[in-house]
């Protein structure tokens, strides 16, 4: 005790007794530091070193299999698709997110109401990424029923098109009649004076407007005439005959039949009656038409995109991020911004520079520190992505949408039970994640330099 | 001996039962009974399957006062006070004390922290065969002494004894059955359509009905394919129709391949119902909730709907529908003639520890008194073909019961039996092919390659 107090009193008198304050003051670093020493080699040095290792274990981790793991990394499908796409993620959501953030900075910063803009695109940061997986993926449901997205979209395209009366209707098998890019047509020609009718199937009896009768058969067709019905030719509760009108069966109203003649064109049309019945009149006689039911009666309409499906899961998930992401860069070069000497942009447009200009020349150049700083977090950001490709994507586009780290948990803990190659996944990760923690090690250095 | 034969005989002639004084006859009760009446060790289990209305289990279970058993099992809440009144029985009957524990979702992880901690439960009620196998496999658990297995001989079928076997010898006692066999369909919807479900027995009769269906404006059937285990089911049941039991077991095992032309016959009839318009569109992002509520919701689309017993539950949550009335179901439909199959799930009791009290509530277990407990509170289907059927609550839970005691074929859902990197796995292996399979049931050569991949992988060979 009495020593330290004397070293300690000769330290400040002068610097003679180098050796006797060594001792003491490597005692005191080493206490200092072994802590922390500790907590970073059980939590942070002995796992990636257990995981290099296991990474070369097989499933069980009994058997060393050298760099078996890392081939089948490369070669099997799913875990390339899975690599595929984290490089995707990587090129596309740091750049829109950091592109974003700064239109977002640059513009805000000109309103008055800009604190609360800003609040608002950055609230998406409150919210648990899992949170915000749950709720992209109600919103791209593809049924416009369940999904915001899809809702919206169908909402718009009713607007600008009639509801047909009867989606979803199907010809009755066998009947000589056809139905071909969503138009029923008989399958026969005719020549006026003839019959032909349309027993549809697969519309619900309550969806049958209820002006309609029971079917009748169809009017004796006259000079110049084609005739016919069309009704439904299911009986509620079962029974009848198929093809033929059996009591109980209804009438279609409201459908138009077309006569088609040979080059193409509608020679004559109709619409049916309560009872079904049709009268298409005002035909050549001796001319052989077609007769069809155009798609206009039963076109279900624009029924959504299949947002959720392989196709467009990668490009909602990124989407689902920025949403999230862009708020913070925003902020981030907002704060970039609001921090900058104001008198080189003043001197632009003293000189006469546009603010497109100014923008380019100066204020984005100006900015580039921060904007590589929140690059280089985001890279880092995304090649971790998890949650949000766990939760959004539905079973039949899982695969399509799948990225290293959600690999990494099904290989090891998402019931593959294959830690080995779980453990070369994460290997993976961490290589890929390390240029640009070297990168930004490196920069904070130059800025404590400089 | 004497004064204990004594007050046996007594207690007999005030109950009135033949088994009883047969038993005292030969003057070998050995319990200090008191109240319950009881028959000799020799008959191991009784036949009349009685109970006296109060829970109290009547036969000669012994007599363990003083003893305790630790019984652990999935069951808590409403299924845990119902599988306490069995054990009250039990104690009722023994004099033992039987604490029981739930281990909720962590069944293996529970028993084997129990075991490396050297503190084993007596008994164990597991839903994994794989894990009655595995700690069968390690000597954690024993085989079952010669009055349980009379008694489970007598009261199981051959299906379920196998089940509860590890290299011929019968370490389970399976207490609780789910049967995954069966085709829930709204009323309402097929009587419109004029659909009989008693034409549907046969797959062919099946598709015509769906038929109907689609004609009457309804899609046939609704499924949710979002996640693969729907469709494995799906599979595991037209598989065991078409290929039979013995088949089913090889490919379980992973002994004849995925590419086998059986896997090729079955995956040949899914697809002439998977991609027809018979299916509601959109399975690919339904999850299988909404499909039971597209079946039997507040407007429902579809008419049918395919899963296990526990689709009642699913309505009953919906609250749309009720189950007996408009929701009813019929077994899943027979392919080329099949013989009755159910292809399920269940609970088997297993014992850790080697004592009369423990062997004895194996027994117990193992006759119709335990589950006839139960079966009258509603949710316990037992496979003990033992148990009265009309003791089931309602004709839907009964007729489910009698489906699986009828099967000549069960089997346990084979994507829980395959190793779950193959079979249980989110996004991959069984569940992932079937998925793609259900996108795509044309190309059934490119399914069995990828499943015999991701098989082969998933078995280590």
């Amino acid at each position: 005790m009495t020593d330290t107090v004397a070293t300690s009193t000769t330290a400040r008198v002068g610097n003679r007794s180098r050796p006797s304050r060594s001792g003491p003051r490597w005692l005191i670093i080493a206490s200092f530091l072994t802590p922390a020493l500790i907590v970073l080699g059980a939590l942070v040095v002995y796992p990636i070193v257990f995981t290099l290792v296991r990474s070369f274990y097989d499933r069980g981790g009994e058997e060393f299999v050298g760099w078996t793991n890392y081939v089948t990394m490369f070669t099997n499908e799913t875990t390339f698709t899975a690599i595929r796409n984290n490089v995707l993620w990587v090129l596309v959501a740091p750049a829109a997110c950091t592109i974003l953030g700064l239109v977002f900075a640059v513009l805000l910063e000109r309103l008055k109401w800009k604190t609360a803009f800003r609040l608002i695109i950055f609230m998406p940061m409150a919210i648990s990424m899992l949170a915000a997986g749950v709720i992209f993926r109600s919103m791209f449901q593809e049924s416009p029923q369940l999904g915001t997205v899809n809702a919206a979209l169908v909402a718009v395209d009713s607007v600008f098109s009639d509801a047909a009366y009867y989606p979803g209707a199907n010809p009755r098998g066998d009947a000589g009649i056809e139905a071909e890019a969503g138009i029923i047509a008989a399958q026969a020609e005719l020549v006026p004076g003839e019959q032909q009718n349309f027993p549809l199937v697969a519309i619900r009896q309550d969806d049958v407007p209820e002006e309609a009768v029971q079917a009748a058969a169809a009017p004796s067709a006259g000079e110049g005439e084609l005739t016919g019905v069309v009704w439904l030719d299911v009986v509620s509760g079962g029974g009848g005959v198929n093809g033929e009108i059996d009591d109980g069966e209804r009438g279609l109203p409201g459908i138009r039949v077309d006569a088609v003649a040979a080059d193409g064109t509608i020679a004559g049309n109709a619409v049916t009656e309560v009872d079904g019945t049709y009268v298409i009149d005002g035909l050549d006689p001796g001319v052989s038409y077609r007769l069809a039911l155009p798609a206009a009666n039963f076109s279900e309409g624009f029924q959504g995109v299949s947002w959720l499906s392989s196709t467009f899961i990668n490009a909602v998930v990124i989407l689902s991020y920025i949403w999230i992401w862009a708020g913070f860069a925003m902020v981030m070069i907002s704060s970039g911004l609001s921090a900058m000497d104001r008198s080189l942009q003043e001197a632009a447009r003293m000189d006469g520079a546009n603010e497109w200009r100014v923008f380019t020349r100066i204020t984005a150049p100006l900015l580039a520190p921060v904007l590589l700083v929140v690059l280089v977090t985001l890279i880092i950001n995304v090649l971790k992505i998890f949650d949000l490709v766990y939760v959004i994507p539905p079973g039949t586009s899982k695969p399509a949408a799948n990225v290293i780290a959600v690999e990494m948990w099904t290989q090891s803990f998402g019931g593959g039970n294959h830690y080995g190659l779980g453990s070369a996944l994460a290997i993976l990760l961490l290589v890929l994640v390390l240029p640009s923690m070297i990168l930004n090690i490196r920069r904070f250095r130059e800025e404590r330099r400089s | 001996m004497k004064k204990n034969g004594l007050r046996s005989v007594l207690a007999g002639v005030t109950l009135v039962s033949v088994a009883l004084l047969g038993a005292c006859a030969n003057g070998e009760t050995d319990g200090d009974v008191t109240a319950d009446p009881t028959t000799d060790g020799e008959t191991s289990a009784p036949v009349d399957g009685e109970t006296d209305g109060n829970g109290e289990a009547t036969g000669d279970w012994g007599d363990f006062s003083g003893e305790t058993l630790n019984v652990v099992a999935a069951w808590s809440g409403g299924e845990q006070a119902n599988f306490e009144q069995v054990t009250a029985a039990f104690e009722e009957a023994t004099g033992a004390t039987i604490s029981y524990e739930s281990f909720g979702d962590n069944g293996p992880t529970f028993i084997q922290g129990r075991l490396e901690g050297g503190n084993p439960p007596n008994v164990a009620i597991v839903g994994q065969p794989a894990l009655m196998q595995q700690l069968a496999s390690a000597g954690d658990i024993l085989p079952l002494n010669d009055e349980v297995l009379a008694a489970v001989n007598e009261n199981y079928s051959q299906s379920w004894l196998d089940l509860g076997s590890v290299d011929g010898e019968v370490y389970g006692v399976w207490f609780k059955a789910a049967n995954k066999s069966t085709m829930w369909y709204n009323n309402d919807i097929w009587s419109e359509a004029g659909a009989d479900p008693a034409a549907a027995e046969e797959w062919d009769g099946f598709l015509e009905q769906l038929g109907l269906i689609r004609d009457s404006g309804y899609a046939g059937i609704s499924i949710g394919a979002d996640v693969g285990w729907p469709l494995t089911d799906w599979f595991e049941n037209v598989y065991l129709r078409t290929a039979g039991a013995e088949m089913y077991d090889q490919l379980t095992n992973h002994e004849i391949p995925w590419t086998d032309p059986s896997v090729q016959e079955a995956l040949e009839v899914l697809a002439t119902l998977w991609g027809t318009d018979l299916v509601q569109d959109g399975g690919g992002q339904r999850d299988f909730p909404t499909s039971v509520t597209e079946v039997f919701g507040a407007s429902p689309a579809a008419g049918t709907v395919y899963e296990g017993d526990f689709v009642a539950g699913n309505i009953a949550d919906d609250g749309n529908s009720t189950v007996g009335e408009n929701a009813l179901f019929f077994d899943f439909p027979s392919i080329n003639g099949s013989a009755p199959a159910v292809v399920g799930g269940g609970d088997v009791a297993i014992q850790f520890t080697e004592d009369e009290a423990t062997s004895a509530f194996m027994r117990f277990l193992a006759s119709p008194e335990s589950a006839s407990i139960w079966v009258p509170n509603g949710g316990l289907t037992s496979p003990n073909s033992g148990v009265d059927t009309s003791l089931y609550p309602d004709e839907i839970s009964q007729q489910i019961a009698e489906a699986l005691v009828g099967a000549e074929d069960f089997r346990f859902d084979m994507s829980d039996l395959t190793p779950s990197a193959f079979g249980g796995t989110q996004g991959q292996g069984f569940w992932q092919e079937m998925i793609t399979f259900y996108e795509n049931p044309d190309d059934v050569q490119g399914a069995m390659e990828r499943l015999e991949a991701a098989a082969a992988s998933a078995y280590n060979e």
